[in-house]
């Protein structure tokens, strides 16, 4: 009789049925949308933070920068220094070309032994350290010294074309030019922990240990497609040649590797002139409940180092990644209890007023012999039935709301926080931008589409909610329902 | 079968205390067939609640086949109702939702049968008033007798001792009336009901065994 009678009400009473399952579906699919773009957001930052400081990661260990003072030149600056006889003469011009190896301005490096003393604490499963450095070139042209002197053409092999008047900008001045690339050095021992930890092989091959104080190079796939470089080429980095072996990319498609290249660390040591420096030490605590304890450990141990964990590191991702994750976690997060309180309270309202205007069905039932447990349970059935309803809309509205914006996947851009100096007038020279600046960025920066997890857990939860609303408003309808005493139901009958 | 001794019953109202029954006492035995007649706010329908454990009195008791109704918690009352006592209402008060049948088959829920048997004493309850042809169809699409048919067969189909019927005729015609009278009167004959009826018909009234007039909450044996 329950199933026939719950069936009955529901299929003749549509119109209710149907306001409070459509309530309840938008609220539903409203609460997987916010849960589901901020598993979509948090899986993002987790992504940022996997292509900079790379998996397994629990600690990261950093030298602060010292602040600067305005007025004083920014330290590590590169500068390029060219003699008299440097450079290729042709045509009344000389061309200029050098590189440069730096760690980033205002990047702090440390002493190598931190590692040691990382590795040597307790409750540390593996430890590996860094170098990030700035590869800077300088190409450019200037007029050869003497080429532009009146008689200084006259000494030309007849038939050979002079030399334009003039620079090679035409008006007598010099052209250059000057590209940088992050550089990233590391142990090619192969622990576990460190920034090739998130990536996968793309062509070539991984570093090996023989690998070590060999002039060899890793490239990030995406630099080497934008630099047209594959693997048999050769870079210059630092001034020296390198082999390019393999090329990289993030596991995370959407992210971009943590440096554009990769190299052991001893050769970044040696041709940075950077000997027994690191930057970066990468810890990896012996389980979850001991990152604290490594942390404190770690920050003893090396008084004068940033030492952070992933969620502090979380909380230094910045851009639209950040805006969106405040986005979700301040208004979406309100919009969901604000529509699912709505959503609740409508339940609620029309459940009561239904058992009102049923009150003589009610009183009728009871008067024939039906408990008020059975009247109770009647009306609380067509409530979580109702919820049901309305959960199972909601889910697949919710659902076709992710799928909607996995399509679009809306591409936000993070950035992770750098040690990098911030002082007033810090490293730059007047008039113009610091070298290395772009590329300092570029490797805390990167452009992630936001995916939305579907897992089971979120729609568990839309369920989960759904049942609860129509639990909710059955109650109040059951209490209403089984505060009726049969005899004032009827009395109107009467 | 029915045993009411000093029965009193009071409502609190914003206006004071309203007395509906005042002291009464009455014996109805088993089988027999009583018309409760009086002018309007005499008390007849809460007389009727008291016979069919809908209300308890405020001072008093009713003694039904042994039973102390004005004693028993709500849960024994219900059970109570459920299987002893049948209710008949002026306007029908059929489940709108529901089918002939089902709204018959509401008044065999509380006794657990299954759902074969529920289906097939239904079936038989529309059969013998009358509407074995009508079995699906709602209330909605019935006529006013008909759907007093299918009250009186809800009323019936658990097998009561008592039938109480409250103005069963107070919303139909005469020839209608007569036919519903004619069903009451035949099953109260053929089953040995006790049937009490309310009503401020004559007509109606006339049928009875016993006809009782109840104004001011006060009841007097009419001949």
């Amino acid at each position: 009789m329950f199933g026939t009678y719950l069936y009955r009400e529901l299929s003749n009473r549509r119109k209710q049925t149907t306001i409070i399952a459509a309530g309840m579906a938008l609220a539903i699919a409203l609460v997987m949308i916010v849960s589901g773009v901020a598993a979509g957001v948090r899986d993002a930052q987790a992504s940022v933070l996997a292509s900079i400081y790379g998996v397994g990661s629990d600690i990261t260990v950093t030298q602060e920068p010292e602040q600067l003072v305005e007025g004083e030149p920014g330290q590590q600056q590169p500068r390029f220094q060219f003699g008299a006889d440097d450079g290729a003469a042709t045509d009344g011009t000389t061309e200029l070309a050098q590189s440069r190896l730096t760690s980033g301005a205002g990047s702090t490096t440390f002493d190598a032994d931190a590692l040691s003393t990382a590795a040597g604490l307790d409750n540390v499963a593996a430890a590996t350290a860094t170098l990030s450095l700035n590869n800077v070139s300088f190409t450019g042209e200037i007029p050869t010294r003497g080429a532009a002197e009146p008689g200084a053409a006259a000494g030309a092999e007849p038939g050979t074309e002079q030399a334009a008047p003039g620079g090679p900008d035409g008006a007598g001045g010099s052209a250059f030019s000057v590209e940088t690339f992050t550089v990233t050095g590391i142990d090619v021992a192969g622990e576990s922990v460190g920034p090739l930890t998130s990536v996968e092989l793309v062509d070539g091959r991984i570093f090996e240990t023989s690998d070590s104080n060999s002039n060899v190079v890793i490239l990030d796939s995406g630099y080497a497609a934008t630099s047209a470089l594959s693997v048999g080429d050769t870079v210059e980095i630092g001034g020296e040649d390198f082999d390019i072996i393999g090329t990289v990319t993030s596991t995370s498609s959407e992210a971009t590797t943590a440096s554009n290249t990769y190299i052991s660390l001893d050769t970044a040591q040696r041709v940075s002139g950077l000997d027994g420096q690191i930057s970066t030490i990468y810890v990896q605590a012996a389980s979850s409940t001991e990152i604290a304890s490594v942390q404190a450990s770690l920050q003893s141990s090396l008084p004068d180092a940033s030492v952070k964990t992933q969620e502090d590191l979380a909380s230094s991702v910045s851009g639209s990644l950040s805006t969106a994750s405040d986005l979700v976690g301040k208004l979406g997060t309100w919009l969901s209890v604000i529509v699912l309180a709505a959503a609740f309270l409508i339940s609620v309202l029309l459940t009561t007023s239904g058992v009102a205007r049923r009150t003589r069905e009610f009183g009728t039932l009871k008067a024939i012999g039906w408990s008020n447990g059975a009247v109770v349970r009647q009306v609380a059935g067509e409530s979580l039935v109702q919820g049901a309803i309305g959960g199972v809309m909601g889910v697949v509205a919710g659902l076709l709301g992710i799928l909607a914006i996995n399509l679009v996947a809306p591409v936000l851009s993070a950035s992770a926080a750098t040690t990098e100096a911030v002082g007033p007038g810090a490293g730059r020279g007047p008039g113009g931008g610091r070298f290395g600046d772009a590329a300092s960025t570029a490797a805390a920066t990167t452009d992630i589409a936001l995916q939305i997890p579907v897992t089971f857990g979120i729609i568990g939860v839309a369920v989960a909610l759904a049942i609860l609303g129509g639990l909710i408003a059955g109650a109040f309808g059951g209490w209403r329902a089984a505060k009726l005493r049969p005899a004032e139901a009827l009395r109107s009958v009467a | 079968m029915y045993e009411l001794t000093n029965l009193t019953k009071t409502y609190e109202t914003k206006r004071g205390t309203v007395s509906a029954l005042n002291n009464v006492s009455l014996s109805i035995p088993t089988g027999q067939m009583v018309a409760i007649q009086g002018p309007t706010g005499g008390g007849k329908s809460t007389l009727l609640q008291m016979l069919g454990a809908l209300e308890r009195p405020t001072s008093g008791s009713v003694v039904l086949r042994d039973n102390l109704l004005s004693e028993m918690p709500d849960a024994r009352l219900a059970d109570i109702r459920a299987r002893t006592i049948g209710f008949v209402f002026q306007d029908f008060n059929l489940i709108p939702t529901l089918t002939a049948q089902e709204n018959v088959e509401t008044a065999l829920a509380p006794l657990g049968l299954s759902r074969e048997e529920r289906t097939r004493r239904a079936t038989e309850a529309l059969d013998t008033v009358g509407l074995s042809e009508r079995l699906t169809h709602h209330p909605a699409e019935l006529s006013g007798g008909q759907q007093q048919r299918v009250a009186i067969a809800r009323a019936l189909v658990k097998e009561p001792s008592a039938l109480l019927a409250d103005e069963p005729t107070g919303n139909l015609d005469e020839q209608t009336r007569d036919e519903i009278m004619d069903l009451l009167e035949g099953l109260w004959r053929d089953q040995g009901l006790t049937l009490i009826i309310v009503t401020h018909d004559s007509a109606v009234a006339k049928r009875a065994e016993r006809r009782l007039h109840l104004k001011h909450g006060s009841v007097s044996e009419k001949k």
